[in-house]
């Protein structure tokens, strides 16, 4: 085992400036989620924890181990994947809920499952397959 | 062969993961090749779809481009949740055609969409193939459209069709 003690003074601050920026991101988002208005906005900010706030602190923890233990560390990535990888199931169930309420209470804002079928001249009906 | 390892990309993706995960050594490389070997073909009952990679030179590159996207509008929300009302903002919705429609390739789309902060995946209507996206600093939506079409699904579909 080795201590942090040893750490070369250039990984140290390369790890505790990857730290502070993975934590402020995450930081950030907690906060934009109290802050934004409505929940489709709401969604958008603890993605900064999910995506570059999760990096930045996968990235410090590889510099500082792979620094300390002279063998390059990168099962961090693994973290970094599984949480982008997953991140769109639970966003899709929170949003899918949210929109069919909205739909059926006629409240907010949204556009109507009907606005989701081809309109103008982007896309003709009989063109699919052909890309 | 193919009955033995009926899916070999994620045959060689468990593996590494466990290897990642213990050490890179040849007792770990045997234990971990058993273990993946039994899970994909545990896999095979499911029958998934099978991904076809057409061109996985490009993948790379894309990305790349998907990760400093990623960094760049990191930025920007960090911003905006700072500036806090100070700046008008106005957020919406986007509908956008696409053409891409190999399910791997529209996963790996829901991926980046769902990672990059300031764009999020509403809904995709697999009949029609339009997908709807929130975005929280809406200025223009053809822009929106453009970006996601050009930069995103044209080299997926390169890649998956």
């Amino acid at each position: 085992m080795t201590h942090a003690s040893d750490l070369p003074t250039w990984a140290a601050v390369l790890t505790a400036l990857l730290v502070l920026i993975g934590a402020g991101l995450t930081l950030a988002g907690a906060i934009g989620t109290l802050r934004f208005g409505s929940f489709y906005e709401r969604v958008h900010a603890p993605t900064l924890g999910t995506s570059w706030g999760t990096g930045a602190i996968a990235l410090a923890s590889i510099v500082f181990f792979s620094a300390l233990g002279s063998r390059v560390v990168v099962h961090e990535l693994l973290i970094a994947f599984f949480i982008t990888v997953t991140t769109p199931v639970t966003l899709m169930l929170l949003v899918r809920a949210a929109i069919y309420r909205d739909r059926t209470e006629g409240t907010a804002d949204v556009p109507a499952r009907s606005a989701l079928k081809p309109s103008g001249g982007n896309i003709a009906p009989g063109s699919d397959g052909a890309g | 062969m193919s009955r033995a390892f009926p899916y070999p990309l994620l045959t060689a993706g468990l593996l590494l993961m466990w290897l990642l995960l213990t050490s890179f050594s040849l007792g770990q490389f045997l234990l971990g090749a058993v273990v993946a070997a039994a899970a994909s073909r545990a896999m095979a009952a499911l029958q998934p779809s099978k991904p076809r990679l057409r061109r996985w030179q490009l993948i790379p590159h894309l990305l790349g481009i998907v990760t400093l996207d990623i960094l760049r509008s990191n930025a920007a929300v960090f911003g905006i949740i700072v500036q806090g009302r100070r700046r008008e903002r106005s957020s919406g919705f986007v509908a956008i055609p696409l053409d891409l429609r190999d399910r791997t390739g529209l996963a790996v789309l829901s991926c980046i969409v769902t990672s990059t902060p300031g764009t999020a995946w509403i809904e995709y209507a697999p009949e029609s193939g339009v997908l709807l996206i929130h975005v929280l600093d809406l200025v223009d939506k053809d822009e929106w459209v453009a970006l996601i079409k050009n930069r995103y699904e044209a080299p997926l579909m390169e890649i998956f069709e």
